[in-house]
Order: structure tokens, then C-alpha cells, then sequence
């Protein structure tokens, strides 16, 4: 479908779960795709995160996005050919003191009023039946049922197995050094050569910021690692992924009884060097809550932590849509840590933007041009 | 020497942490002390000696003829170290390492005893973590019964224990013979020695005779080889084995000329060699090649083996299979190097006292790369090829499923084969599947093992508790760092 | 499975308890040492296919040696020098995992 290899109408640039399922549902839609990955596909955020298949406590401007991903979640198998390891056990945010309860219960209502009802209050009760190991004084909490996980490696690779079937070329390997306007077309110019197309998407996560700034885009994208740890197997004492509302922490127990523990303390990213350094003095702080929390984990053995490389926006929000400069060009990067569930719907939305110029699913205020125009 | 019991002894730093109490580690440190740095070496074992040495203080096995001259000199080695001024934490494991953000160039380590941890600072790292063998995986080498070579050395010299039944050893390799003796020597009864040294390697070790020959091994080798056969069923050109029974071992079938053998045991001592335990190397971000002779990953080092993370030497078989003797003179230059990075030493005076140790490092290593050739195992045992035979024994994964997804998934590297397989990701942290995933995925795609990579490990480099994360004591700039 | 040599250096016995079994070992053993002179012959099951497994290669390199010692769970016999009235049980695999859901 690609010609030669070197052009195509569509060029993505990341192999992260973005690029590969534009790339996917572009090929879906009969375009031909040429996707670039410097590394394999999935080897930072996308193949390393916790794998949250998360609703709950999502910004409002991300919903519309979250919900049409959900919808794909469901049926992943079908679309990918692969279950992905997707479960879907709900996933709970725990108000540990009335405080964390009352903003739980503001939440709710405000998302109520706006249409959207994925979100449920429940109380100390509730919490303790589906959350049975819980500490006794956390008073209840907000439920997303149709939330789960996934194997996020796993998962970005169907993406672009599915993609490759479908005709889409995989160049991974490759590095993107430069792109630049070629009369109607997009040159990307790649340590293994140019390609050319006259659509480009730039998903190429914690350095996107590198592929805007070369379009004259610049965006204040920071770089961040954040540290996940994974015990030995363990009796199985918890269905749902938990998040609590104040403290760092996010929970979950796979079928095999290991249980992963991340939430968001930091290490250090070198991504020049394509690597992480932990921190195990925060790790320390993360492993200090589950102590508290859950006394049944005080003997675990930690046999692994690590830090994926991704891209953080300074309001935490994806930059998701049209160049705010130039024809043919897209923006799907800076998904601040909670962009895996989104993968699979920001793709599909993606690809009807460039195969029919717009899409009915909202995307207000996830535009580049909240960082790039001066008003 | 001073020992310490309890974690809290422990100062907040040390000019210089040496991981590993074998013949590198404790020759590093005795002349790293002797060069008037602040040492402090932890190992994982209750005494020192390593794996070569273990026990060699405090073993219960009074006849001096079992264990043989060999084991008895790293007396010495111990006696140096326990008149040095190193503090010395046995029991202690080290689980992390990395940058110390206070301080440029210094290092942050974690380090656990007796189920608490601390982090602990030092200026230089010397990694003497030595070797493990070399994983062997046929059908049933997961079976109770079924053990390394090693194992049984090390319960003979640390526990004055030999297999009470039926045994059989199996594999190449030196110390496949020396244990032999050993065994045989202790009373042990052995049914026989399947010996799986690929006839072929004969004549590409050829090449390698004339250093050989002037080599402090031919002696010993030709020593514990003749001992063996003389005393023992040998079997040789062992292309095949199995390990069989029900919840425990009952029996190893082999195949030798296209012919199978069936021999009833209660215990199979395995072992092909040995290669460099890289999980440490590995974790620190040093940089590894893959050394096709020794047939393993090796970690990049310099003249002072100090590896491409500055401020982290490696010393001994874990920069290099070499063998115990040459690792306690490896120990000693590195510790040259890291007294010269500390100022300690002047580049003129590091150069000339470590002279001598080097030229007497040269004569230790004659010959080493004829054993590397000549005891270099044979495919099938790299690379199983009956898909039922378990490669990664925590998550049970067999060699099947390794070349299925390999093949159907597209799966390149190891990294990507344990989000497939969960392969590697147990308690062992790959120690005992790496080598034969990547062999696996290398032959299964038509490249090599150097083309494929390894698994990118990073700490804990052996697992930590939760309870003891959770009672790591903060610093004040660390709590805030993570508020703000 | 293992059985101490003839000519051992003399040293004392300690007493210990192998899932409520008492068993006696010599001082200076390792727990993994000490069950595999009593004739134990797993030690722990896998938490994938619940398989019995026994120590492998008693240098802490193959975590097929864990047990519960004193209640604490996952830990390495080869590493953990037996005491006196040390309490130690088979590390229980996959039913033990599953069945603490009930």
C-alpha cells in the first residue's frame, strides 16, 4: 500500500499505544501508513506504565475521548485480535478521612450535571464489601465499574501487529532527526532516510516536544518518570484497581497474585540516555501507604520497580488535534501519565480528523494552541 | 576487620563499598583498606569465601583430602581480609544502587540485614559478585532431586552434606570434574558421569593447546579428570538428558551415539560451566558484550575493571570467567584503581605496585580460553529443543511458548518477551532464564544472541520487603522533594 | 535426600520445626542445609501450577529454596542460618493463593 516504502499519505511519528493505534485505525480507513519508532513499539510509557484502564477522577475535557476509548476496551479482542489481558474489575478511589469523602461527593455531583455517570459514591459499606482489605477508617469513596487493566506491552504491540496486517509499514529502529515542508508534502527525515506524506501525526510522547518545536510549535512539555514496583504473588485480597484521593498511590492485584504498586512518585528520566533512575526514598513513602492501608502487604518482597519516560503538560492535559499552524499536521502527545486508556479511542478519533477533517467526539481544550497562541 | 551484626553499626558512608565476600571481594577490600580507605563490604552468606571458598573458616569437613589444596589457600585470602581495617556486614544483601544526587560522582546503595534496610553512601563501588552457573535446562531439572554441581559443593563444604542415594552428574566443564572427586572422596555413591563436552569442540580448542600447555590448569585438570575416570562410570558424548519421576526425581534417560540410557537416582547434580551473574552489572547501567568464547555477557571493563559507570569497578568472574585464583588478583587491581580515583594513590605508584599483580594475573589466565573452547556446551543445551522443557523456572515458561512468540508474535528481545510471557519477571529477577530466553529467541529468528540483547534489569537486584521499604528512614530534602 | 559425611567437626544440634514436624539439624547449617539432612523433600509449591520444588542451588541465585520462617513468607533457606526453635513451613503455591479470596 505504501509504494516504495517511503510514501504514504499518512506518516506517525511514535510507536508508543497513540501511534500505533492511529496508525491502525488509519489503516482501517483505507489510508496507507508509514509509522516511525526510534525504538521497538512500547518500549517507554506505552510498554511500561501500570496499565489503568482508568475513568474514574479523569479531567472533564478527557471524557468524551475516555468514553469512546472505553467502548474499544470492551472489545478489544475483536478489533486487535488479541484480549490485550484487558480485566475489567471496576477501579475505586478511597476517601481516607471525611474530608477526601466531601470532595468524592462534589465530584460526583459536578460530573452528574454535565451528563456523565460513570462515577458513583459509595459509602463505608460498599467500600469494605468490594474492598475488603481496606483500612477500617476510611469512610467510602467513588466506584467506576467498567474501569479495569490491561498489559500495556502487550497491548501497544496488538495495536501494531494489527496495523501491520492491515497494511501500515513499521519502521521501528528508526530515528526521526527532522521534519520539514516539501511542496504539498511532509518530509521526515530519519537516520535511515526521508519519507514523505502529506499528512504527518507527531506521537512521539516524552519527545514530541522535539517534532513541534522542529514545526515551529513549541510546547512547555516536561519530561517525568514515574516509578511503579510489582510484589511476589500474594494471596488474593483485591479485585478492583484502588487510587486514593489524597495521598500518592495507586493498587492493583493481577490473577497471578502479584500486586502493583505505583501512583505517581517520580525518579529521574534521562531520555537523551533512554534511561530511568529510581528513587527509592520515594518508593520508600509509596511502600509507607500501603503499609498503612493494607496491613496484609507488610511482608511482601518487591522483586522489580521501574520508571517509564513520559511526556507531562503543565496543565496535565493531552495536546490531541489539529496543527495550530500548519495543514496536514496532528498532535497526539503529552498525555501526562494517564494516556493508556485513551490509546485506543484517541486513535480511532485521530484517524476520522484526518480521513474526514473533524469528529464528532469532543476534544475542546486539548488543542495545541492553548500553549502556542498569544492572546 | 571489624563484623557487624545489626544494620544500625553501619556508618551513613564509606569511601569505598565492595559487594561480595569471594576471593575478589576480599582481597579488594583488604588491599583497598591496607591503601587506607574506609571499606565496608557485605555479602550475602554468613562467612566469608564466596562460592569457591565458601565456608573455608567454618567448615565441619576435617579431612583435608575431600575438599583438596585448592579450596584450603583461600584460608589465606580470609586471614588478609580479617587483619585488614574493613568493616565486614555478612548476611547483609545490597539491593540497590544509584546516583547520589547530593553528591556528584558518589553512590546511594540499599542495603538490607535481618529484615531492616538503610541506604548507605560510598565514593566507589567495587562489584565481586562472581559467577553462577550456567542455567541447564532439560525436561525435569525442575524436580526435587535435581540440582547444580555447585549446590552440592556448596552443602559439602558449608554443611559437611552429600546426597544420601543414587547420584548422578551430569554436563562439562572443570568443575563438573572436581566435584566429582570431591564427591566420591566424601563417600558419596555415584552411578555415573554423563558427559555432555561436545566432541566437536575438540578441534576448535586445538588452536588454544600451546598457551594451555604452560597453564597452571593442565596439572590440576589433568589431575581431576584422570581421578575421575579411573574411580567412576564416565560417560561421554551425552547429546541428550531428562530428568523423570513424580513430585520427585526417580531417574535421567540419556542418549550417547544415537543410543538412549536409562539410569535409576535419587539425586542429578547438573552443571555446564559457569558464567559471570550479571543481575548487578546489569542494574548499576553498566554496559555488556556478549564474549562469544566464554559464550556469555560480559561487562565492559577497563585496565582497572573499572565498567562504563564511572565510580563502579567490577572485579573477579563477574567481570570474566577467570577461575578463583586469578579473581583475587583482579580484586587487588581493582582496588588499586579505586585507591588512585580517591587520591589515595598516585597514578605513578597505582602503576608500579600493581606491576607485579598483573604479571602474575597474565600466568593465571594462560590457558583459560582453551577450557572456554574445549568445555563450551553444546547447542541442545542452550537452546532445549523439546518445547515441553520449563526455560523459566519461577513463572514456568517452557521453551515452547519462548519460540511461539518469537516466531508468531514477532517478539525480538527479552525485554518484550516478558510482557508476552511474564518470563524473567519471578523472584530469580531472569537470573535463571536469561541466557536461554535470549538463546532461544536468537535461534528462533535467525540472529545472535549478541544482536538480541538482554533483559534490561534494574533494582531491587534481589527482592526487598515491603516492611522494610516502608521503614527506610527519610531525609528530610526526600520528603520534601516529594510534597512539593 | 542429603546426609552428613562421616568425619564432621564437632558441633551442637539445634532444634527446629518443619510444618509442625520437630527436626534437629547441626549448629552453623543453613535452613535450606538443615531440611535437606532431614530428608525434605520439597520445600516449597510454585504459585503458578502449585508444583512441589526443592533447593536448586543453594547460592541464592534460584529462589526455589523459599520457605516461611517465623511466619514471615518468601524467604531464601539457602541464605537464612538455622536457630534454635526456628518455625518453618512449606511456602504453599496457587490454592493457597486463590483460596484466601473466600
Amino acid at each position: 500500500m505504501s509504494g516504495n516504502g517511503r510514501n504514504a499519505d499518512v506518516i506517525v511519528i511514535g510507536g508508543g499505544i497513540h501511534g500505533c493505534s492511529t496508525a491502525m485505525h488509519c489503516a482501517l480507513r483505507g489510508l496507507s501508513v508509514i509509522l516511525i519508532e526510534k525504538d521497538h513499539a512500547g518500549r517507554h510509557a506505552s510498554g511500561v506504565n501500570a496499565g489503568g484502564v482508568r475513568q474514574l477522577a479523569r479531567h472533564v475535557a478527557e471524557i468524551p475521548l475516555s468514553n469512546a476509548s472505553m467502548a474499544l476496551w470492551h472489545n478489544i479482542a475483536e478489533l486487535v485480535d488479541d484480549d490485550c489481558g484487558f480485566t475489567s474489575d471496576g477501579q475505586v478511589l478511597v476517601a481516607e478521612d471525611e474530608a477526601d469523602l466531601e470532595g468524592c461527593r462534589a465530584r460526583v455531583a459536578d460530573l452528574t450535571l454535565r451528563g456523565f455517570h460513570h462515577e458513583e459514591l459509595i459509602d463505608a459499606k460498599e467500600l469494605r464489601a468490594i474492598v475488603p482489605a481496606v483500612s477500617e477508617t476510611c469512610p467510602g469513596g467513588v466506584i467506576s465499574r467498567r474501569d479495569g487493566a490491561a498489559i500495556p506491552l502487550r497491548a501497544t504491540q496488538a495495536f501494531k501487529r494489527k496495523a501491520e496486517s492491515l497494511g501500515a509499514t513499521i519502521r521501528e529502529g528508526v530515528r526521526v532527526t527532522k521534519v520539514e515542508k516539501d511542496g504539498s508534502n511532509w518530509r521526515v527525515v530519519t537516520d535511515a532516510g526521508a519519507f514523505l506524506a502529506p499528512r504527518i501525526v507527531n506521537a512521539a510522547g516524552a519527545w514530541a516536544d522535539r517534532i513541534a518545536a522542529d514545526l515551529g510549535e513549541p510546547v512547555p512539555l516536561g519530561v517525568i518518570a514515574p516509578m511503579l514496583m510489582i510484589t511476589a504473588p500474594l494471596p488474593a485480597f483485591i479485585k478492583p484497581v484502588v487510587i486514593l484521593r489524597g495521598r500518592k498511590l495507586s493498587f492493583k492485584q493481577f490473577d497471578n497474585g502479584t500486586v502493583l504498586i505505583g501512583g505517581g512518585h517520580l525518579g529521574t528520566p534521562l531520555r537523551d540516555e533512554n534511561v530511568t533512575l529510581l528513587d527509592w526514598r520515594k518508593l520508600a513513602i509509596s511502600a509507607g501507604t500501603v503499609w498503612d492501608l493494607f496491613p496484609i502487604m507488610r511482608g511482601a518482597p518487591v522483586v522489580r520497580a521501574w520508571a517509564g519516560i513520559e511526556a507531562r503538560m503543565p496543565d496535565d492535559l493531552p495536546v490531541f488535534g489539529k496543527s495550530a499552524m500548519h495543514e496536514g499536521v496532528y498532535h497526539q502527545f503529552g498525555f501526562s501519565a494517564h494516556g493508556f486508556q485513551l490509546g485506543p479511542g484517541a486513535g480511532a478519533v485521530m484517524a476520522e480528523i484526518i480521513a474526514a477533517g473533524r469528529s464528532n467526539v469532543p476534544i475542546d481544550g486539548l488543542d495545541i494552541a492553548r500553549f502556542t497562541k498569544t492572546h | 576487620m571489624t563484623p557487624i551484626a545489626s544494620i544500625e553499626q553501619l556508618d551513613e558512608s564509606y569511601d569505598l563499598l565492595v559487594v561480595g565476600a569471594g576471593p575478589a571481594g576480599l582481597s579488594a577490600a583488604a588491599r583497598a583498606a591496607e591503601l587506607g580507605l574506609s571499606i565496608l563490604l557485605a555479602d550475602e552468606n554468613p562467612a566469608p569465601g564466596g562460592q569457591i571458598y565458601r565456608a573455608v573458616t567454618t567448615t565441619p569437613v576435617k579431612n583435608r583430602a575431600i575438599l583438596g589444596e585448592d579450596y584450603w589457600r583461600g584460608a589465606d585470602i580470609v586471614a588478609r581480609f580479617e587483619r585488614s581495617k574493613a568493616v565486614y556486614a555478612p548476611r547483609c544483601t545490597v539491593w540497590s544502587i544509584g546516583p547520589d544526587e547530593t553528591a556528584p560522582g558518589a553512590f546511594e546503595l540499599g542495603l538490607s540485614l535481618d529484615g531492616k534496610a538503610r541506604i548507605i553512601g560510598a565514593k566507589q563501588v567495587i562489584l565481586a559478585t562472581g559467577a553462577q552457573e550456567r542455567p541447564f535446562p532439560i525436561p525435569g531439572w525442575t524436580l526435587p532431586g535435581v540440582m547444580t554441581a555447585g549446590a552440592a559443593q556448596i552443602a559439602l563444604k558449608s554443611a559437611g552434606a552429600i546426597p544420601s542415594g543414587r547420584t548422578v552428574i551430569a554436563g562439562c566443564g572443570p568443575l563438573l570434574y572436581l566435584l566429582a572427586g570431591q564427591l566420591a572422596a566424601a563417600g558419596c555413591q555415584i552411578a555415573a558421569v554423563l558427559d555432555t563436552t561436545p566432541s566437536a569442540n575438540r578441534s576448535k580448542a586445538l588452536g588454544a593447546i600451546p598457551d594451555f600447555l604452560r597453564s597452571p590448569y593442565l596439572a590440576k585438570g589433568l589431575k581431576l579428570m584422570l581421578t575421575a575416570r579411573r574411580k567412576l562410570r564416565f560417560v561421554s558424548g551425552v547429546t541428550s538428558l531428562t530428568a523423570t519421576g513424580e513430585g520427585k526425581l526417580a531417574s535421567v534417560q540419556f542418549e550417547q551415539n544415537g543410543r538412549t540410557g536409562t539410569l535409576a537416582c535419587d539425586t542429578l547434580l547438573l552443571h555446564q560451566g559457569v558464567i559471570p551473574s550479571v543481575n548487578f552489572s546489569n542494574a548499576a547501567g553498566c554496559a555488556h558484550d556478549f564474549d562469544t568464547e566464554q559464550h556469555a555477557w560480559v561487562p565492559r571493563v577497563d585496565a582497572w575493571f573499572g565498567s562504563t559507570v564511572p565510580g563502579i569497578a567490577i572485579a573477579g568472574d563477574g567481570a570474566g570467567i577467570g577461575g578463583a585464583e586469578s579473581a583475587a588478583l583482579r580484586g587487588e587491581i581493582a582496588a588499586f584503581g579505586a585507591a588512585s580515583r580517591l587520591g589515595k594513590l598516585n597514578e605513578a605508584e597505582r602503576d608500579r605496585q600493581a606491576t607485579p599483580v598483573r604479571a602474575e594475573l597474565d600466568k593465571k589466565l594462560r590457558g583459560r580460553r582453551f577450557l572456554d573452547l574445549l568445555y563450551k556446551p553444546a547447542p541442545q543445551f542452550l537452546a532445549p529443543p523439546r518445547d515441553e522443557t520449563i526455560v523459566c523456572r519461577c513463572e514456568e515458561v517452557t521453551a515452547g511458548q519462548i519460540r511461539d512468540a518469537a516466531k508468531r508474535l514477532g517478539v525480538t528481545g527479552p525485554n518484550q518477551m516478558k510482557a508476552f510471557l511474564r518470563c524473567g519477571m519471578g523472584p530469580c529477577q531472569g537470573r535463571l532464564c536469561g541466557p536461554t530466553v535470549v538463546e532461544l529467541i536468537a535461534e528462533t529468528r535467525g540472529t545472535t544472541p549478541a544482536e538480541t540483547g538482554y533483559y534490561r534489569l534494574r533494582p531491587p537486584i534481589k527482592p526487598v520487603t515491603l516492611a522494610e521499604l516502608a521503614a527506610l528512614p527519610q531525609t528530610e530534602a526526600s520528603v520534601k522533594a516529594v510534597i512539593r | 535426600m542429603f546426609r552428613p559425611i562421616a568425619d564432621l567437626a564437632a558441633s551442637g544440634a539445634l532444634s527446629f520445626t518443619f510444618d509442625g514436624r520437630p527436626m534437629t539439624a547441626r549448629a552453623g547449617d543453613t535452613v535450606a542445609a538443615a531440611l535437606l539432612v532431614n530428608g525434605i523433600t520439597a520445600c516449597r509449591e510454585t504459585p503458578v501450577s502449585d508444583t512441589p520444588r526443592a533447593p536448586y542451588c543453594l547460592m541464592g541465585v534460584c529462589f526455589d529454596c523459599l520457605v516461611v520462617i517465623d511466619g514471615i513468607g518468601n524467604r531464601q533457606g539457602c541464605l537464612v542460618p538455622l536457630a534454635e526453635g526456628m518455625r518453618i513451613e512449606t511456602q504453599h503455591g496457587r490454592r493457597h493463593l486463590t483460596e484466601a479470596s473466600e
